[in-house]
């Protein structure tokens, strides 16, 4: 981390460089040097991968933080830009040329803080409805339930998307742009479809079955996760982390609790960090297993669901009898885990450990080989590793294109660090590469799971946490491996017991932005194939 | 070396119904003999027909359960045998929704379509032993005639419906069937140059020594396999279910349906199975007609003794699930893969095979 605070005060000699409580440099950088300092950021430090961008309203003024990481050393950075001139128009020059995932950042940064992105093409509200009054993330919003009234109408809706321009004078210039052109044949893929995994909506223009572009809606489960976060107590936002990408929910809840740990100096007991690993772990094997399940039946193969729900059904019944429930366990707290193991734990594991090896026999037979998955699969949505970096592309998405991004191995925490397992990546970067490491990262779980589980030392499973939770003054930011990719948490404190402002970069919002990139000249069947490969939850990309 | 000696004992249920004719002419003019007697096959037919779409839905829904580890229907009525009975019922009932924006008779036409084409080649199969409903020469070119109507049903269905779903699911429909129907009729030209006839009677009067299958070897089982191929694409079925693939386009041509003209479309598509089993049966194993082996005369006079619509049927049933394992094995195929899998593939080894049969007829070569 040295090492790129030097690199970086050498680059920008007289650029105020900050460290902020995490350890990671924060660059702040004027408004207008903005887009050469993020070329300059990405090209010669090296800070290829945004992990995302933190909107902040500072009372006076609004910002906001980029989160950046070097796809090859993990080397993380920050660089705090504010928005000019005021609260009314405020704008920052659009980084979206820099990095293609900054698009669809920009678009939720504006919905939620009006902030107007300079050159971005595509400057709509990403979640909430076009209509919508006001700019619910700024602390001086109005949640009068008169303004945004509950619609009993059709969602309004436009075929336009605004691109913004500074004029000489330094005014901004609104100009409109057609979506599609207008001879378009627009298909609407969801938002209620058997293959969209929840409610997202294509907005597909296609040439007889070939899709020509692909318009991604996003927003209709949106609960405003983040804005109930900020009125809510530190151990109550845990909740929420069940609630987005709900296969991950032990490592959400796993990355919320180190970030507030780490902010509150609390020691976890080793027990405590065992087995929120094993159920990491467990919850990866689980979802792993859902995916080829409603995988295989996206492209027609019915009976697969069936056997790899088994496995499935086998880690829900183990995450029960310890958590209590199947979905939404609440189970990881600050500084440990809620309650201890259940007696049969280890023995269940056991047992489930037993399994796995002949059961991936049984897909890789059922499935894998299988000529037709082969042909559907092979080739088919190729993302190349430059794209899945720009695109924020991580998790087993990301490792099929040959980026080892593997949080768990880049910045280990909690006792990854003392593993062996192997981060698995392939170089082909298409769906069927996608399926394949799964596939294997299955097998690489169950591997830390055997090493853990005769291991599980004695102790207390929860730290003492006092009972409000207070947070010093300060800025942090953690990112864990999800089933589905890098989830990051970035909390600001203003020294109370509830978050200032609580940013959740989750994974799957990046995996359904690339879907226009990867899909267009491929058939409408791809889409279901790249989509589904891809992988996406749509709570977690809505929040 | 055909062995002439194998004769066919079976029942013919001609002894029945000739009397019938004969007793009802004998008071009636001709012209309403025949009505009361297509009147009366008629009826026969339909109730054939809804009981064996029943049978088929429930004998799916119970080969997929047992294929993914499920028990299947086993509620409505002792092993859930009523379930399917339940299922018509509810369709039966159910509303027909009116859709503001559509062509209204082109939609309530296209699933009449879709059933009488059915129908009419259900009324081709051989059904037993002097049980051919509709028999005539050219009876085989008849039923890929009436089965070529199908499709119309379901590109008007997917047109009128005024859904951009539905037009994909028509277009890819229309794509696949016109496709298929080339390997289908190819595989039946091959196996009518062995018949040496057209007659849906005279094919399987042919296989009386031994069916065609083992008596064609090489050619008939390239041309039995392609057929399978093509008659699980002719009939919209899993690997091939393009046309109403859920995970892409929701329901396909039939989104828009409800009640019982979506029942309709649903019963075509499960007889549809049992016709391209039937046609199957018929070109290759014999139709009705008993496995005989010559020299067995024993054997051959035990199998004549079970009747021959239980042999049609249970063939056509048997030939049936290998289609039905089909579906719940592999995943779908995309359109371009699909068309060239029958231009590419199944066409030039079809047309090969057309003239290695011929070649073998022509040399004696047939057993």
């Amino acid at each position: 981390m040295a090492n790129l605070q030097e690199k970086i005060a050498k680059q920008f000699a007289g650029t105020p460089i900050a460290v902020d409580n995490s350890g990671m440099p924060q660059l702040t950088v004027e408004n207008g040097a903005w887009h050469d300092t993020a070329l300059v950021l990405r090209d010669t430090i090296g800070m290829d991968y945004l992990v995302t961008i933190v909107g902040i309203d500072r009372g006076e003024t609004l910002g906001c933080i980029y989160y950046m990481m070097s796809s090859t050393t993990g080397e993380t950075c920050s660089v705090r830009v504010d928005a000019v001139p005021d609260r009314e128009t405020p704008h920052i020059p659009s980084v979206a040329d820099v990095w293609r995932i900054a698009e669809i950042y920009e678009r939720e940064v504006y919905d939620f803080y009006g902030i107007i992105f300079i050159g971005n093409q595509d400057m709509r509200r990403l979640f909430l409805n076009i209509d919508w009054k006001g700019y619910p993330l700024r602390k001086d919003y109005n949640d009068d339930p008169a303004l945004n009234p509950v619609s009993t109408e059709n969602e309004r809706q436009s075929d336009n998307t605004d691109v913004y321009s500074l004029d000489e004078n330094g005014k901004v210039v609104k100009k409109e742009r057609a979506i599609f052109q207008p001879d378009d044949f627009v298909v609407n893929i969801g938002p209620q479809h058997p293959a969209t995994h929840g409610v997202l909506r294509f907005r597909t223009a296609v040439d007889g079955e070939t899709i020509k572009k692909i318009d991604v809606y996003m927003g209709y489960i949106h609960r405003g996760v983040e804005k109930l976060c900020e009125s809510l107590q530190y151990p109550q936002t845990l909740h929420f982390m069940d609630r987005l990408d709900y296969f991950s929910a032990q490592n959400y809840h796993h990355g919320l609790a180190l970030l507030y740990e780490k902010a509150a100096g609390i020691e976890v007991p080793r027990r405590a960090q065992v087995i929120r690993v094993m159920m990491d772990e467990l919850s990866r094997i689980a979802s792993h297993c859902l995916f080829m399940g409603t995988y295989c039946m996206d492209l027609g193969a019915t009976t697969m669901l069936f056997y790899t729900l088994r496995v499935r059904e086998q880690i829900l019944d183990i995450f029960e009898k310890t958590c209590g429930a199947r979905m939404t366990f609440n189970y990881p707290c600050i500084g440990g885990v809620m309650q201890d193991l259940h007696p049969d734990f280890v023995k269940d594991v056991k047992e489930l450990l037993a399994v796995i090896p002949a059961n991936i026999k049984e897909y890789n037979k059922i499935f894998t080989g299988n000529v037709i998955a082969k042909n559907r699969m092979e080739g088919v949505g190729v993302l190349s590793k430059e794209d899945a970096i720009s695109y924020g592309v991580t998790g087993p998405s990301g490792r099929a294109s040959g980026w080892a991004c593997d949080i768990r191995k880049l910045l280990p925490y909690s006792i990854y660090s003392e593993l062996d397992f192997e981060e698995i990546t392939r170089t082909e970067g298409d769906s069927m590469a996608r399926f394949k490491v799964r596939l294997d990262e299955i097998e690489q779980s169950a591997r830390i799971l055997e090493q853990l589980v005769d291991n599980i030392p004695d102790g207390d499973y929860c730290a003492k946490v006092p009972k409000v939770l207070k947070l010093p003054q300060g800025e942090w930011f953690q990112m864990v491996e999800g089933c589905r990719g890098v989830f990051g948490v970035y909390l600001n404190s203003d020294g109370g017991n509830k978050p200032y402002r609580l940013k959740l970069a989750t994974p799957c919002i990046a995996l359904a932005a690339v879907v226009d990139h990867i899909t267009t000249g491929n058939k409408i069947a791809d889409l279901i194939t790249i989509g589904g490969s891809l992988d996406y939850i749509v709570p977690d990309m809505d929040r | 070396m055909q062995d002439t000696t194998i004769v066919n004992n079976t029942f013919d249920f001609g002894t029945i119904t000739t009397p019938v004719n004969d007793w009802l002419n004998s008071f009636m003019p001709q012209w309403l003999t025949t009505t009361v007697e297509c009147v009366a096959v008629g009826v026969g037919l339909l109730l054939v027909y809804a009981l064996l779409a029943l049978f088929y839905i429930y004998f799916e829904r119970k080969v997929c359960a047992f294929f993914q580890c499920r028990l299947g229907p086993n509620r409505v009525g002792p092993w859930g045998l009523l379930q399917s009975f339940a299922d018509m019922f509810k369709i039966l009932i159910k509303e027909l929704i009116e859709l503001r924006h559509i062509d209204k008779f082109l939609f309530a036409l296209a699933p009449y379509l879709v059933i009488i084409a059915s129908m009419l080649c259900f009324a081709c199969l051989p059904w037993g032993n002097g049980l051919q409903i509709i028999d005539f020469n050219i009876g085989i070119f008849f039923l890929i005639a009436c089965s070529s109507i199908g499709v119309l049903g379901i590109l008007l269905a997917g047109w009128s419906s005024n859904n951009k779903f539905t037009l994909i699911g028509a277009l890819r429909s229309g794509a696949q069937m016109v496709s298929y129907e080339l390997s289908i009729g190819l595989c039946i030209v091959t196996m009518v140059c062995l018949a040496g006839t057209m007659s849906i009677t005279g094919i399987v009067e042919a296989q009386t020594d031994t069916w065609f299958i083992f008596k064609g070897h090489i050619a008939a089982l390239i041309a039995f396999i392609i057929y399978m191929i093509a008659g699980t694409a002719e009939t919209n079925r899993g690997p091939f279910d393009l046309p109403e693939a859920e995970s892409e386009l929701t329901a396909g041509y039939h989104t828009e349906y409800s009640g019982i003209h979506f029942g309709f479309f649903y019963l075509a598509e499960y007889l549809n199975l049992f016709i391209v089993s039937g046609v199957a049966t018929l070109l290759f194993f014999g139709g009705w007609m008993p496995l005989h082996i010559s020299g067995w005369d024993g054997f051959n006079m035990v199998m004549d003794y079970i009747p021959t619509p239980i042999w049609f049927i249970g063939k056509a049933v048997a030939l049936s699930f290998i289609i039905i394992w089909f579906k719940w094995t592999f995943p779908r195929l995309r359109i371009d893969q699909l068309l060239s899998l029958e231009w590419k593939y199944l066409l030039p080894i079809n047309l090969f095979n057309l003239v290695l049969m011929v070649a073998l007829i022509t040399l004696g070569l047939t057993l």
